[in-house]
């Protein structure tokens, strides 16, 4: 299966759990009141949001070359057999890169002066091979919702599965997750991390695992806690004494009550995700493309006279 | 308290065994040592060189067992060398590893040890200070430049640094290290500006949470009704009050010092512990990285004990039994 495909596939089942919580969400009128007041309260935050997201879904649907026989904007073979996004075909990404760097809205060369071929429309500036720095930022969306989207995939029904189980049954197999939860929290998080990708290998998959991997432990542990709690609870009793069998008393009773803790961890884990994607390229095992690794070829930058600061906003 | 430790020691031998074991299934099962074994003697090699190399790092045993000595296995050697501080030699390029753990303390502690005692120092009197202003402009301020610099992932704290300080100030050198005294200042300023800033945020925000809390409590308006000043109440009451949150947070970090911090020993050049595990990334040292990796778990657990010890120091009706 191709990369494309795979991150397509994510990045949409993404958009169509969000889809289908706000239809959903649409039904009940506290939520519609609830959305009513985010829309005037927080308007930027909401309309920042939905301008990534967008980015992103941009850049997802990505396609092999409608055209395929014809001649893209792009206007050579390469790009026939290469999937590319939305996002590039907003940019006619051949024919847009320069030699080297040049300055943001400038219209010559950084160094010696040549004119370029798209004088002024390089909104942040080119970099060393002279691509457009703003179509890279574009593109490092993706890849960050990716990297958050993934993971938490993982790492939310992982926690779920363990912290429930453990919680519920408690015994032998309470001990036996607990056991395997304490071992990974006592172990440093970057030095686990790193030692997962050495070992699974290089790639945006194998970080998103690995740091799948190391997540989910300290929200099973919240879970396997909340779980305890819930499983007294009166209500749960009933069920138990109505001869509910443990699966419906897990899942009718159980996960429902815990949903509020998934998504506040959803939303604390996703940003700390795309850091930690940052810290680990920066490392140099992270994913191409990405925001962290556009920082850490910057960063090469600042040792080099004239500095190349536009690389680095 | 002395029964106590002595458990909680057992304990943490279990979980150091789970440590071991997952270190165990991670570098020889999951990776195969014929891969190890290319990556460090060359794609190209003869296959008696990769014998003679899996043969020296004692990879070429078999894995969990072997018939003929049930105890010569890879299981139990991990187990064995690791159990004993017995290393052995990198996979890159063959030197000793404690030779490298020697070397790398050092430089790392010399960071870590004023980041540590700095950063103490500035996050708590901040937190007070925020404390003190509470409920009024001042606070709000703190609280929004506290949420501010969390947001700011450290890459870009460091590169900022090293742009303003090094290259437009030029009051110390970008990065490097040389142990000797009368310079080590100069190379290590930055880093240590620059841990300090990046964790500000976080733990002021923290201690100032502490505090506003314990200072709604009975006893502080007891004290400021016999006439207490606010000051003294902050250090004498709220601050010894708040003692146990705050150890929580500092204590599990004292053993990790030794470890160095592995962002800003990349990044500045400073040939500490950190430094050796990402060349160890790079070289495709797997030896060298799960020495680390087993190290650090270990300080960590060390640390976790240490944190549960300091809670009888500081308050009297902790009792651990």
């Amino acid at each position: 299966m191709d990369a494309h495909l795979l991150s397509n596939a994510v990045v949409l089942a993404l958009l169509g759990g969000l889809l289908w919580a706000l239809l959903s969400a649409r039904r009940s009128r506290a939520w519609r009141n609830a959305g009513r007041e985010l829309l005037r309260r927080r308007p930027i935050a909401l309309t920042i949001f939905v301008v990534y997201v967008a980015i992103g879904l941009l850049d997802s649907v990505a396609w092999v070359g409608a055209s395929a026989g014809g001649v893209t904007p792009g206007g050579d073979t390469v790009s026939l057999h290469k999937p590319r996004s939305a996002i590039d075909r907003l940019f006619p990404d051949q024919r847009y890169r320069e030699k080297s760097y040049s300055a943001p809205l400038a219209d010559r060369e950084f160094l010696g002066g040549a004119p370029l071929h798209h004088p002024g429309r390089h909104l942040l500036g080119t970099d060393i091979l002279g691509r457009d720095v703003l179509y890279q930022t574009l593109k490092g969306a993706r890849v960050a919702l990716l990297v958050g989207g993934f993971t938490t995939l993982i790492v939310i029904p992982l926690a779920l599965l363990f912290g429930v189980v453990a919680g519920y049954f408690g015994g032998r197999v309470d001990d036996a997750i607990f056991f395997l939860i304490s071992t990974l929290a006592s172990m440093p998080s970057l030095l686990l991390l790193i030692a997962l990708i050495m070992v699974l290998g290089r790639g945006p998959v194998q970080v998103c695992v690995a740091l799948g991997v190391t997540g989910w432990v300290g929200f099973a542990r919240v879970v396997r806690g909340e779980t305890l709690k819930l499983r007294e609870l009166d209500y749960v009793q009933a069920a138990r004494a109505l001869g509910a069998s443990d699966t419906r008393i897990v899942l009718h009773h159980i996960v429902p009550n815990l949903m509020h803790l998934v998504v506040i961890t959803f939303v604390l884990t996703f940003s700390g995700l795309v850091l930690s994607e940052a810290v680990l390229s920066w490392l140099g095992i992270g994913i191409d493309g990405s925001w962290g690794r556009m920082i850490d070829q910057a960063r090469d930058e600042l040792s080099r006279d004239p500095i190349i600061w536009w690389n680095l906003v | 308290m002395f029964a106590y430790i002595v458990r909680r020691l057992a304990y943490s031998f279990v979980t150091v065994f789970g440590v071991l074991l997952l270190l165990f299934v991670l570098f020889f099962l999951v990776t195969n040592p014929d891969d190890i074994a290319r990556k460090a003697v060359g794609e190209k090699a003869p296959p008696q060189a990769l014998e003679q190399w899996k043969k020296n790092h004692g990879y070429d045993k078999p894995r969990f067992w072997n018939r003929a000595n049930p105890a010569d296995t890879m299981l139990v050697d991990h187990f064995r060398r690791m159990l004993t501080f017995d290393f052995g030699n990198s996979d890159a390029d063959d030197t000793p590893i404690w030779r490298r753990l020697r070397s790398g303390a050092g430089p790392s502690l010399s960071l870590s040890l004023p980041l540590f005692g700095l950063g103490l120092f500035f996050t708590l009197s901040l937190g007070l200070l925020v404390a003190f202003f509470r409920e009024t402009y001042i606070d709000r301020m703190g609280v929004v430049l506290c949420v501010v610099a969390m947001s700011i992932s450290t890459v870009l704290y460091i590169i900022g640094g090293q742009y303003l300080i090094a290259r437009v100030l030029r009051w110390f050198p970008i990065s490097g290290f040389d142990p000797t005294p009368a310079v080590i200042a100069r190379f290590l300023a930055i880093p240590v500006l620059v841990g300090l800033l990046s964790n500000v945020g976080d733990s002021v925000r923290f201690y100032r949470t502490v505090f506003v809390e314990e200072s709604n409590r009975d006893y502080v308006r007891t004290a400021r009704a016999k006439g207490c000043g606010e000051a003294r109440i902050l250090v004498h009451h709220v601050l010894r009050n708040s003692l146990v949150p705050i150890l929580t947070q500092v204590v599990v970090a004292i053993p990790l010092l030794v470890m160095g911090s592995i962002l800003l020993e990349s990044f500045f050049g400073i040939p500490g512990l950190g430094s050796i595990t990402v060349d160890a990334i790079n070289a495709n040292d797997f030896a060298t990285l799960r020495t680390m990796v087993y190290l650090g778990s270990l300080l960590f657990i060390l640390g976790q004990i240490l944190t549960d010890v300091s809670y009888t120091l500081v308050d009297p009706r902790v009792r651990l039994e």
